[in-house]
């Protein structure tokens, strides 16, 4: 499927990063090419083969439901672009 | 100093006859003298490996000492390492001080080693040239004029130019042996789940694997001895028993069965690299080894499937770089939506762009059967075809990249032909499977430059040990290991 500017630029807004025309049309360029390459998977039938993930067969491991971690706001805090009353601060989102 | 190995190193540390300061300083002063041919080091501080270093000599002096205390090893800037500014090679988190340890920089504390430096890398590890880091390209310790690989291209020049006594480096899809084939060094990617993920800052996560880069396999086993082992805080880490990866070093390889994949040996193989393989297994045949012939038919397919399965993974893990909690937020922004919006445009260079826009084009509605299960489907096929050629061999050989170490800006505009360099590795990391690569010669450009060239040697999962004994018994009597470019003794 060929991608278009539209569809460049939707992409980005979903991955929520902006892109003004003239990337959009390099991007457009390089995505075709890494598609083309994508599209030789069409080519394999895959009936019947179940997908992979991990390449041993594990279990998701459960443990007990206690308290692990220590409140380390502060120290993570410190690398916040902005913080007020130990809360990370973000534009107002309601009126 | 600087070529001796990692065992030679302990010893002289054991004996007095040099303290783990005294071996700190020797390394620092070199990457002051060096480090800006190369821009192998993002973050240097002195005053904290020196102060590592001092430790080191009171565990050395309480005779408590591990193979590894003293010895000071460089960190690839994707491990978080408490109080260390932590990158990942991004402008993203240029200002990133890491709040906590990885498990692989804990293992290393634990042994008591010295954390030399943070070294370059592409950015958040996509890369094959060590030119998307947001801190400048590296260069080939052999030729400054050419590429070192990558994405853990800062190590590997490191480890080249012998500005640190080893590093470490993470492969998710050839990382750590293709910059080490094109730096000449040895360079393993352990079974996926076998080193602790926790504190690696996540590329693809179902890929990603750190492993030990350094001169020959001897010094990778020790370093294997500190990295693998079972760790609860990351979820897909395997409860594999605790090996010593020293053990089987001295083997004989009388009998073993190598398997030679013709998939590796077609079409698209240097001409010149190919006679370095060839002289490699006939030295492995008179070390008693015998080939067989086999086949991965599916191995073609690795780059398409990789290249749906790691960006869906990428764009994924780096949703999480919002311009909130951590990394860089935009200067000017008008609402939440903007503020993200211009961060990420701004904190992400174009490569990594790139493969978050195809990793959400695949992911999103009406796509994910196509791509991402399609994908995952092959990839089965891909395991499939090394669980079959096991049947007839012990372990597989091949070249680790097609050619030798190209020009910097030479591919930098076609990302199909950067991600080709990758062609033989990749494999490898989609069936989760342990990869190594070792030097095996050197083949002259057309500019008349010697450039390393690197033999690749995969094993069956958990077949570190064995892997190491077949790159140990040919550096005994071959020497390729030994070199050193020109320019840094």
């Amino acid at each position: 499927m060929a991608l278009t500017i539209p569809d460049i630029k939707k992409i980005a807004h979903l991955a929520r990063i902006e892109i003004n025309d003239s990337e959009a049309e390099k991007t457009l360029n390089k995505l075709t090419g890494i598609l083309t390459l994508i599209e030789e998977m069409e080519a394999v039938d895959t009936t019947g083969i179940t997908p992979m993930s991990h390449s041993q067969d594990v279990v998701q491991r459960l443990r007990e439901d206690v308290v692990t971690a220590t409140n380390q706001r502060e120290t993570f805090q410190k690398n916040a672009p902005a913080v007020g009353s130990g809360l990370y601060l973000v534009p107002q989102v309601i009126e | 100093m600087i070529n001796q190995s990692l065992k030679q190193l302990s010893q002289m540390l054991a004996s007095k006859e040099v303290s783990s300061v005294e071996m700190t300083q020797t390394f620092l002063d070199r990457i002051k003298q060096y480090n800006s041919d190369i821009n192998a080091y993002i973050t240097l501080d002195e005053d904290k490996s020196l102060a590592q270093a001092k430790a080191a000599d009171g565990i050395l002096a309480a005779g408590t000492a591990t193979p590894l205390t003293g010895i000071p090893i460089a960190q690839k800037d994707i491990f978080c390492a408490k109080d260390w500014r932590t990158t990942c090679g991004s402008k993203m988190l240029e200002t990133f001080i890491a709040p906590y340890d990885a498990n692989v920089i804990t293992q290393f504390n634990h042994a008591g080693a010295v954390n030399l430096g943070k070294t370059n890398m592409d950015e958040f590890a996509m890369g094959s040239s060590n030119e998307t880091s947001y801190f400048g390209c590296v260069n080939n310790p052999w030729d400054l004029t050419r590429v070192p690989g990558g994405s853990s291209g800062g190590s590997a020049a490191a480890v080249a130019a012998r500005l640190c006594a080893a590093a470490t480096g993470t492969d998710t899809g050839g990382s750590i042996r293709q910059p080490a084939s094109l730096c000449g060094f040895t360079g393993l990617k352990p079974t996926y789940g076998l080193v602790s993920r926790y504190g690696m800052i996540a590329f693809a996560s179902s890929l990603d694997q750190a492993g030990p880069m350094a001169k020959s396999a001897e010094d990778c086993a020790l370093m294997m001895n500190v990295m693998a082992g079972f760790d609860e805080r990351d979820s897909t880490s395997l409860n594999h028993p605790k090996e010593d990866y020293t053990s089987k070093l001295n083997q004989p390889l009388t009998g073993l069965k190598v398997g030679l994949p013709k998939e590796y040996f077609a079409e698209g193989l240097d001409t010149d690299v190919a006679k370095v393989i060839d002289n490699a297994i006939a030295e492995y045949k008179k070390l008693g080894a015998e080939f067989v012939d086999i086949s991965l038919p599916n191995a073609g397919l690795s780059i398409p499937v990789y290249y749906v399965l790691a960006p869906a993974e990428a764009s994924t893990n780096l949703s999480r770089y919002d311009g909130v909690r951590y990394g860089h937020r935009a200067a000017e922004y008008d609402d939440l939506m903007d503020m993200y919006m211009k961060s990420r445009a701004e904190g992400f260079g174009d490569e990594v762009k790139r493969r978050i826009l195809i990793g959400t084009y695949v992911l999103s509605a009406g796509y994910y059967d196509a791509y991402y299960l399609k994908a995952q489907k092959i990839r089965h096929l891909i395991a499939d075809d090394f669980k079959a050629a096991y049947k007839k061999c012990d372990i597989i050989m091949g070249p680790t990249v097609p050619s030798t170490a190209f020009k910097t800006g030479e591919k930098t505009d076609d990302p199909v032909a950067m991600y080709l360099q990758d062609i033989y590795t990749i494999a490898t990391n989609l069936a989760g499977l342990p990869g190594m690569s070792i030097p095996a010669g050197f083949s002259k450009s057309s500019d008349g430059k010697d450039l390393p060239v690197g033999l690749q040697i995969i094993g069956n999962y958990f077949d570190e040990a064995r892997m190491l004994n077949v790159g140990h018994a040919y550096q005994q009597v071959t020497d390729w290991h030994t070199a050193m470019p020109e320019g840094f003794a």
